[in-house]
């Protein structure tokens, strides 16, 4: 066994970045080299096409599907939210690594926060679960906390809470629940 | 689920056809089972003693801490990772305080980093020693469980002599451990070294070369790679599936992507096959034993114990010198300071600082704002790859917008499905026990 420091990544980020704009094309809507983390944002239809490029292509190889998180960009105050210098949205963010490889890329999807701007209609995101086996309960664990409906997703209930909960406390604008089966809350 | 016979047809010979299969039956293990580590429920579909199908229940231990994340400051939420994975709490601070790092652009003292090695790998030992004797438990042997948390506490003794606590530490904040260690401690902590490398052929003495404990665990609950990698396991459960001859890279954080200096330790990674003395470990794999069963599982986290003895010895003697570095330093600047005129004090003092951030320091205060953007880190903990992911706010508030834990034994506990199908309900705790996994950390 060697005690080598290790190889660099084959492909600089930048490079993969470049290789998914040429060939998913419209797919990808935007791609950010510059960020700590370089990261591609991706039309959400598209999704499972783009992962499964990703992790199909011999010199990328994105096998590892590490995390899978969502992120509510709401200020609820309405005086800060001029402020805040996001609009409201909702993020999903998929953080993948080449087993052979080991480079790291991230993907986002950008959602709104209710489908169609109707309140309590969970915003719809297309599954992964059916490339990568990790997506299964992360996917759940983010419809549970977030209310993402990850579309086509086998078995999605929730994971963390009970399945009476009511609401998804991840996001910005949950009410905290004032009773749950006759236990106090606040 | 009762199988119903078919009705017999009226006015035909009658035959009768033996249904010698057993009717399905739900086993509910869990929340309180002592095997499952915690409060896990395992709803088992069984026939007879096999497993048809396992469906885990997993939440009993939320407590929000992601929620909590977005609602205190970076420091404070220190003490909420101490209670993710408590029996490797310093290596959860630790990969919080990375994650915050990353995002902030934060450069520790040198000093800080081997603290934090030492520290981090020490209690890499400890959480090791508690996978190793609980599993012995859940296989039906006391006396492992005994002897490891004889051991465990010395390094539990030495975690309260540098920090005061003892199981939820709090020590490795961002830009640094909040203490220096205290006087003497290196020297306990070499005693402590010598004790307890020659406590190891014991605990192999014990179980890894135990007829019962092999045949409990070689050859059961196999993980294959591309399950593994599906699912994107990592620490133990992962590299007990890979080869090593098949030329899979040694999957170890800290080799593959370095933090806090670990690639300037020697170590290896555990990584099988175990048929050789590659580590210096003169037990070999049994036969019945192939790799991805709970046995190679178990056999990593026993090298990775003796990889981490190594690593402490190498960052004591780097710390002592610094140390020392530090203490005539500190000497030095205050026995001239006294002569110096006020502008020279002056500057004197900012270079002294900048030596104590940059080399001899224990800790840089970190900015109280964090900047926009967003960092994702993972660190290579006891139970895998833990990864924290950090989104600042361009309005620059004290508090993060989102604060995400990734488990590593949130995956880890999701092969259970793929492989506890088709073994024995006897099985079970085997494979729980193998994955090693703490409910706190899944549930957070």
């Amino acid at each position: 066994m060697s005690n080598s420091p290790p190889a660099l990544p084959l492909l600089p980020t930048v490079e993969i970045l470049h290789q998914l704009r040429e060939r998913c094309g419209e797919a990808v809507l935007s791609v950010h080299p510059e960020a700590l983390d370089p990261f591609a944002i991706v039309r959400p239809s598209a999704l499972p096409e783009v992962m499964a490029f990703l992790r199909n292509e011999p010199d990328l190889a994105f096998d590892l599907l590490h995390n899978i998180s969502g992120v509510d960009y709401l200020e609820p105050d309405p005086k800060k939210a001029a402020k805040a210098g996001f609009e409201p949205h909702l993020e999903v963010v998929y953080h993948l690594q080449s087993f052979q490889h080991r480079h790291r890329i991230t993907i986002k999807v950008i959602l709104p926060r209710w489908k169609d701007d109707q309140v309590g209609q969970l915003p719809e995101a297309p599954t992964v679960s059916h490339l990568f086996g990790s997506a299964d309960w992360h996917e759940r664990e983010v419809f549970d906390l977030l209310g993402v409906n990850f579309v086509g997703h086998p078995d999605l209930r929730r994971i963390l809470l009970s399945e009476d909960w009511v609401g998804h406390p991840l996001r910005k604008d949950y009410e905290y629940p004032l009773e749950y089966h006759g236990i106090r809350g606040r | 689920m009762a199988i119903v016979s078919p009705p017999r047809q009226p006015n035909t010979p009658t035959l009768i056809e033996f249904d010698v299969r057993t009717d399905e039956m739900l086993v509910n293990m869990g929340p309180q089972h002592p095997s499952t580590h915690g409060v896990l429920r395992l709803l088992l579909a069984t026939d007879g003693e096999v497993i048809r199908e396992v469906t885990p229940h997993l939440g009993y231990l939320h407590r929000c801490a992601e929620k909590i994340g977005e609602n205190v400051t970076p420091i404070q939420f220190i003490p909420y990772t101490d209670r993710m994975d408590y029996l490797s709490a310093m290596n959860m601070n630790l990969g919080y305080s990375l994650a915050v790092e990353k995002l902030c652009s934060l450069k520790v003292p040198q000093k800080a980093d081997v603290i934090r090695v030492i520290i981090a790998e020490l209690n890499r030992i400890a959480s090791h020693l508690v996978g190793m004797g609980t599993y012995g438990l859940d296989l039906g042997t006391f006396s492992p469980f005994l002897y490891a948390f004889r051991e465990r506490e010395m390094i539990l003794d030495l975690f309260e002599a540098a920090c005061g606590a003892r199981l939820t530490y709090s020590y490795l904040t961002i830009g640094g451990p909040h203490d220096d260690l205290p006087l003497g401690w290196v020297g306990q902590c070499r005693t402590f070294l010598n004790y307890f490398k020659k406590r190891v052929p014991e605990y192999h003495a014990l179980l890894t070369t135990n007829h019962i404990f092999i045949s409990r665990t070689a050859g059961v609950g196999v993980l294959p790679k591309q399950v593994a990698l599906s699912h994107a396991c990592s620490g133990p459960v992962l590299r007990g599936s890979l080869d090593r001859r098949a030329g899979d890279p040694e999957w170890d954080l800290r080799k593959l992507e370095p933090y806090c200096g670990y690639e300037t330790y020697s170590f290896q990674v555990a990584q099988p096959p175990f048929d050789d003395e590659h580590f210096g470990i003169p037990y070999r794999k049994p036969n019945e034993a192939v790799i991805g069963d709970c046995w190679h599982r178990f056999f990593v986290r026993m090298i990775e114990v003796v990889q981490s003895i190594a690593i402490i010895e190498q960052a004591l003697g780097r710390y002592e010198k610094l140390q020392d570095e530090f203490l005539a330093a500190r000497e030095k600047h205050l026995a001239e300071q006294a002569k110096r005129s006020p502008e020279e004090r002056k500057k004197a003092e900012v270079a002294y600082n900048e030596l104590l951030k940059t080399r001899l320091g224990h800790r840089v205060e970190p900015p109280r704002h964090l900047p926009a953007g967003e960092a994702y880190l993972e660190t290579e903990c006891p139970r895998g790859a833990m990864g924290f992911y950090v989104v600042g706010r361009a309005d620059k508030p004290v508090v993060p917008l989102r604060v995400r834990a990734k488990s590593s034994s949130f995956l880890n506990l999701s092969v259970i499905r793929e492989i506890a199908r088709g073994c024995l309900i006897a099985d079970i705790p085997a494979i729980i026990g193998s994955l090693d996994i703490v409910m706190g950390e899944i549930d957070r």
